[in-house]
């Protein structure tokens, strides 16, 4: 590894501060479950990296009426082991409880996994679906950015210079809602997804119908994409199995994935449409309560 | 705060108990801190990228990899390791059992085994074979074929 000094500053500004002065050559550290993997393969040369562990409006995570607020240090086994969280956000849940195994989850967490851009990233399509929001603090103030506009190619931010996670925002999921989470992996657990689907509904009170659907795909393009033509056919639209294979179908021509080692182009668009198909039902059934 | 040299940083932890004042070079890991710096080799290194658990200790009661913490991290925190499970009056239930069950046999992965099963039932005292494989799910065995590993971690329960 080349040899960084480390900062473990105590407020966001400092931690700004530090990272402006070095622009590219500092970066924050969450977890370090990619940061230390990359640093010590060289993928960068960093001259600092920040450790944002000992600022406390980074390390809260708060559930209470108006949302769940998610710090940008917050790792993954804290989020799962919320009952709370849990009840509510079972699609966050989902992503958060498969980032690894429990080594890495006890590091790990979703600023990380939103801020490391990764295509396969587990946790960002619940996030998507959701329609949570990443608040950012950096050089010129404060700002917020939608979380399906957060990676803008694979290992790429909107972050500029000096901007740091803050946290995650998650509005509160309206009454009759349901999400769910799902990747394909070769294996049970400790690997990349070939390819993931996340989805939210929201359901009439008879449940037997639409309000509004969102659907996310991960690792079959070079973000998360948020396939809207998907999510907006099933609007209105009674739940059964025609409008869901529907939505499934529309999914799949979302998806634009590339062939390599993990997977090809036409197994992913499969992929893609199979678990967007069972994904809708679970996310219906976690609405139905 | 100095961020021009890489200057070492001073850390205080607690390893198995014990009271350390270390400085260490800000880029170490918390690996080689505990085998280098404190001549603590029972953790054990492999793949160097989070992959294959040998490297697991614990921080704070939850078990990690340690390939993947920088030492300065652990200031102020308990940190566990294998050389801590025994005590005067022998070995661990998991040790005794490993060796009971033969679960192990190039015994490179052990200490990261048994790190982590010890995480496992210092919260869980009767976890299913289930819950047991997906908690092991992030330590590899090249030789055994795990299932030795399970039975000794069920016999440790018993
Ligand atoms: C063995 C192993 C298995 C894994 N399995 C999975 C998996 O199944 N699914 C998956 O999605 N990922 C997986 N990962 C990747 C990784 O664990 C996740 O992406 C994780 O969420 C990263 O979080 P972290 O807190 O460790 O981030 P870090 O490594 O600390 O940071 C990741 C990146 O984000 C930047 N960053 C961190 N915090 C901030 C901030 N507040 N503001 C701005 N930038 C910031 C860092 O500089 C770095 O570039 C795995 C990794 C390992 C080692
Ligand atoms: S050496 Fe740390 S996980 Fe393999
Ligand atoms: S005993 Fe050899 S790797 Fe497990």
């Amino acid at each position: 590894m080349h040899p960084f000094a480390y900062v473990a500053p105590s407020t966001v500004a400092e931690a700004v501060a530090v990272l402006d002065e070095h622009g590219d050559r500092a970066r924050p550290l969450a977890g370090g479950t990619d940061l230390l993997v990359k640093a010590r393969a060289n993928v960068w040369e960093l001259d600092a990296v920040v450790d944002i562990k000992n600022i406390p409006e980074l390390m809260n995570l708060s559930v209470g009426s108006d949302g769940l607020s998610i710090g940008a240090g917050v790792p993954c086994y804290q989020v799962y082991d919320n009952s709370e969280i849990a009840a509510e956000y079972p699609g966050i849940v989902d992503g958060v409880s498969i980032i690894g195994g429990i080594q890495v989850q006890s590091r790990a967490g979703l600023g990380g996994n939103l801020c490391n851009a990764a295509p396969s990233g587990d946790g960002i399509c619940p996030l998507i679906v959701h329609s949570a929001v990443a608040k950012i603090s950096g050089p010129s103030g404060d700002r917020e950015v939608a979380v399906e506009d957060f990676a803008t190619g694979p290992s790429r931010t909107v972050l500029g210079k000096g901007e740091l996670l803050v946290s995650i925002e998650v509005p509160k999921p309206a009454a009759n809602s349901g999400a769910a989470y799902t990747r394909f992996i070769p294996r049970n657990e400790m690997d990349i997804a070939v390819a993931g689907v996340g989805v939210f509904v929201q359901l009439d009170s008879s449940g037997q119908n639409f309000e509004s659907a969102q659907i996310a795909l991960a690792s079959v393009g070079p973000t998360p994409i948020l396939a809207s033509a998907a999510g907006d056919s099933l609007v209105g639209k009674p739940v059964n199995d025609e409008t869901i294979a529907a939505a499934a179908a529309l999914a799949k021509e979302a998806a634009t994935p590339i062939t390599d080692m993990r997977g090809t182009v036409d197994q992913r668009k499969q992929l893609v449409e199979v678990l967007t198909g069972r994904m809708i039902k679970q996310a219906v059934e976690r609405a139905r309560g | 705060m100095t961020t021009n040299s890489p200057s070492k940083v001073h850390v205080t932890t607690t390893i198995n108990g014990q009271q350390h004042e270390l400085l260490v070079p800000p880029y170490m890991s918390l690996l080689d801190t505990l085998r280098e710096l404190i001549g603590l080799t029972g953790t054990k290194e492999g793949c160097l990228d989070g992959n294959c658990g040998a490297c697991t200790v614990s921080v704070d009661g939850r078990i990690v990899d340690s390939c993947l913490v920088l030492g300065a991290e652990v200031n102020g925190k308990n940190v566990n390791t294998v050389e801590g499970m025994a005590t005067p009056e022998g070995l661990h239930p998991l040790q005794q059992a490993f060796l009971e069950e033969a679960a192990l046999q190039c015994g490179i992965c052990t200490p990261g085994f048994l790190v982590a099963a010890k995480g496992l039932l210092d919260n869980e005292p009767s976890p299913s074979e289930g819950r047991i494989r997906h908690w092991l799910a992030g330590n590899l065995c090249r030789c055994t074929g795990y299932d030795k590993i399970v039975r000794a971690v069920q016999k440790a329960i018993d």
